[in-house]
């Protein structure tokens, strides 16, 4: 495996719209546009020139039950004014947004086009909680998992169990997790939830499914997202339309992984390795198991590979994760190969994915900044608005390497100072389908 | 919802005269040279909104409340079961079912019609009468389905020579107690008499 002959992709603009609880005001259409109209300020793109430096784009959304209506991309293509070039969806549950990103590399890489803008959105609030759980569920085997209870949390729950019986993870750990999040997102305008909390808050909230809380998981959303990839001549474009060079950043590498969609049908195999990993350190490790996501992995491997990453913990500035579970997070750093499998609650009670300048009232904490992990406040803090997450991240990502928090958030607090390479990973179904996007400055 | 136009609709039901709506004396106006007139049936379903605030100058509906209506939406799926057939029928006849590879011997806990490991057709075999708790959890909220059983527990059982594991419920052991302790715990199937043909006819209880 391997990917090769490719052109080199830059990620010129970003925009997100607020995530929120609910968006009554508008439908999605224009909500898309809100995050669209941002990125092409963002790069001073009048919006009518598009369709001239535009060569097509892939819309991003996980569910057609939330929105009730099918071809929902088209009619974004539509009132962005993009018909008639070419667009396609991308859907894989959780990792929606993450495919999308990387399925408008692919267009750009594979010279199918020079110019592709990827957006994404979802509005959860058009349910109640219980009955969008019930939607998101449907993402399970609907024969075997989902009648006997349907119910993700549920599901990551008891993978969370298992791992905390494996490796002695505590559930204070998995608590800081939400504490770091929340922090930072204090900080970021975009955020749902912007709160300064305490384990004992995150301990002392409702328990949903033992061992997770209402704020060791992410909250339903409504919001958009987009981004907008290119080739070296299709920055050429950028620059004659503009009239100026957009400050970009390249995306250097590519991974997807997959799992079975039932967790009770993960297999035992042997830990796939990472090139700073022997197969010393996972002697009589059952992996995946349910304890760990061996899409995950995979996905890591392969982009590391693609952007030649050999120890990712030296090598890489930031994370922007999946952290639809405080949970999932930890288990997300020992897929990535931030430290050992077994090792993620150490990682996070040691302080390295915090901000380094940021004080979460945990005292000091030995390795406070060693490697950022969602310094925007991941999908805890952010919320999750599906197929819009991945390319929020991919836009944060974007953001921090430009070094552009500022201007974006008007506060530079979770700006990683002098960052120059950031991982995006995006995550489905108790890790069904993972995607890992490398990004560096240019 | 009832739009304004129905809700004039309704004063024809309640009112005393079922003479002509103002809808139709409007069309009337609209087109008189048409002799018969033409209308939709006005229906009763929909929220009830009434005057609607509407502002002369149509430059301030930039700022209107968004409109929300309730539309409501049942479907009654006809979903086979298809090849996994043999293990719903076997839970109705006290029995719980996996497969297993013929060719490469991988045993699957949830019945898999075809081995995901070399590709083969699995043939039925029966699970073992006791299993052991692999992970478990209690749920304290749910999907709307399930919001009016919790708090409930879901396992996943593992079974000797069994490469995979089962989705059940635990019945009969309190989910107050619930600990890191249960994880190992012997349990056994049992059935549903009157069977509904779904994987929660069969749950596990303590077997020790």
């Amino acid at each position: 495996m391997g990917i090769k002959n490719t052109r080199d992709v830059y990620f010129v603009s970003g925009g997100i719209s607020k995530f929120a609880k609910a968006r009554p005001d508008v439908t999605f259409q224009p909500m898309v546009k809100e995050a669209y109209d941002y990125a092409l300020k963002d790069i001073g793109m009048e919006n009518k020139q598009a369709q001239e430096v535009f060569d097509g784009s892939v819309a991003s959304y996980f569910s057609d039950h939330f929105t009730r209506q099918l071809m929902a991309g088209i009619m974004i293509q539509d009132y962005l004014g993009l018909c008639p070039l070419p667009s396609h969806r991308a859907e894989g549950g959780g990792a929606t947004g993450g495919i999308c990103f990387q399925e408008a590399y692919k267009n750009i890489a594979s010279g199918v086009m020079d110019v592709c803008v990827a957006y994404g959105f979802e509005t959860m609030s058009h349910v109640n909680t219980w009955k969008g759980n019930e939607f998101i569920a449907l993402a399970s085997d609907v024969s075997f998992d989902y009648p006997v209870g349907g119910f993700y949390s549920g599901y990551y729950a008891m993978m969370v169990v298992r791992h905390m019986k494996e490796f002695g993870t505590t559930v204070e750990q998995l608590a800081s997790v939400s504490v770091k999040n929340h922090n930072n997102a204090f900080h970021n305008k975009y955020a749902q939830k912007r709160r300064k909390l305490t384990i004992k808050d995150v301990r002392n909230s409702g328990m949903v499914a033992w061992p997770l809380t209402l704020l060791d998981i992410c909250v339903m959303s409504d919001g958009a997202a987009c981004g907008i990839l290119a080739s070296e001549e299709g920055v050429e474009r950028i620059r004659k339309a503009t009239g100026k060079t957009p400050k970009m950043v390249k995306v250097t590498g590519i991974g997807r992984g997959t799992d079975a969609m039932r967790m009770a049908d993960r297999p035992h195999k042997e830990v796939i390795l990472l090139p700073h990993e022997k197969a010393s350190d996972y002697k009589g490790l059952k992996y995946p198991g349910i304890h760990s996501f061996r899409a995950g992995r995979t996905a890591s491997k392969l982009a590391y590979e693609h952007a030649g990453i050999t120890n990712p913990l030296k090598e890489i500035d930031f994370v922007e994760l999946h952290d639809a579970y405080t949970s999932s997070e930890i288990q997300t750093y020992e897929d990535m190969g931030l430290c050992k499998y077994g090792e993620g609650g150490k990682f996070v009670e040691s302080g390295a994915p915090f901000l380094p300048n940021l004080d979460y009232g945990l005292g000091k904490m030995p390795r406070q900044g060693e490697i950022p992990v969602n310094p925007s406040g991941g999908l805890i803090a952010c919320g999750h608005p599906v197929g819009a997450t991945g390319l929020m991240q991919a836009v944060f990502a974007l953001w921090q390497l430009q070094g552009s928090m500022k201007k974006h958030l008007g506060d530079d607090t979770i700006q990683v100072k002098d960052a120059k390479r950031g991982a995006i990973h995006s995550h489905a179904g108790t890790g069904t389908y993972v995607t890992v996007s490398i990004l560096e400055k240019a | 919802m009832k739009t304004a136009l129905q809700a004039r609709g309704q004063s024809r039901l309640e009112g005393k005269e079922p003479k002509k709506s103002r809808l139709a004396e409007q069309s009337e106006k609209v087109y008189p040279e048409q002799s018969e007139r033409v209308k939709l049936p006005e229906t009763d379903d929909g929220t009830i909104l009434f005057r609607v605030p509407f502002p002369d100058d149509l430059k301030e509906l930039h700022n209107m409340s968004p409109i929300v209506v309730k539309q409501p939406y049942h479907i009654d799926y006809i979903h086979s079961y298809g090849q996994d057939s043999p293990f719903f029928a076997g839970l109705s006849n006290g029995k719980l079912l996996g497969t297993k590879c013929p060719d490469c011997g991988y045993a699957y806990a949830t019945p898999k019609g075809h081995c995901g490991e070399c590709g083969a057709r699995c043939d039925w075999v029966e699970l073992p009468k006791v299993g052991r708790i692999h992970t478990f959890t209690v749920c304290q909220f749910g999907s709307e389905e399930f919001l009016k059983e919790t708090p409930y527990m879901l396992i996943l059982v593992e079974f000797e020579k069994f490469n995979t594991l089962f989705l059940s419920r635990l019945i009969g052991f309190d989910p107050k107690k619930a600990s890191l302790d249960l994880v190992g715990m012997k349990v056994r199937p049992q059935f549903k008499r009157n069977a509904k043909f779904k994987p929660t006819d069969v749950y596990f209880v303590p077997a020790e």
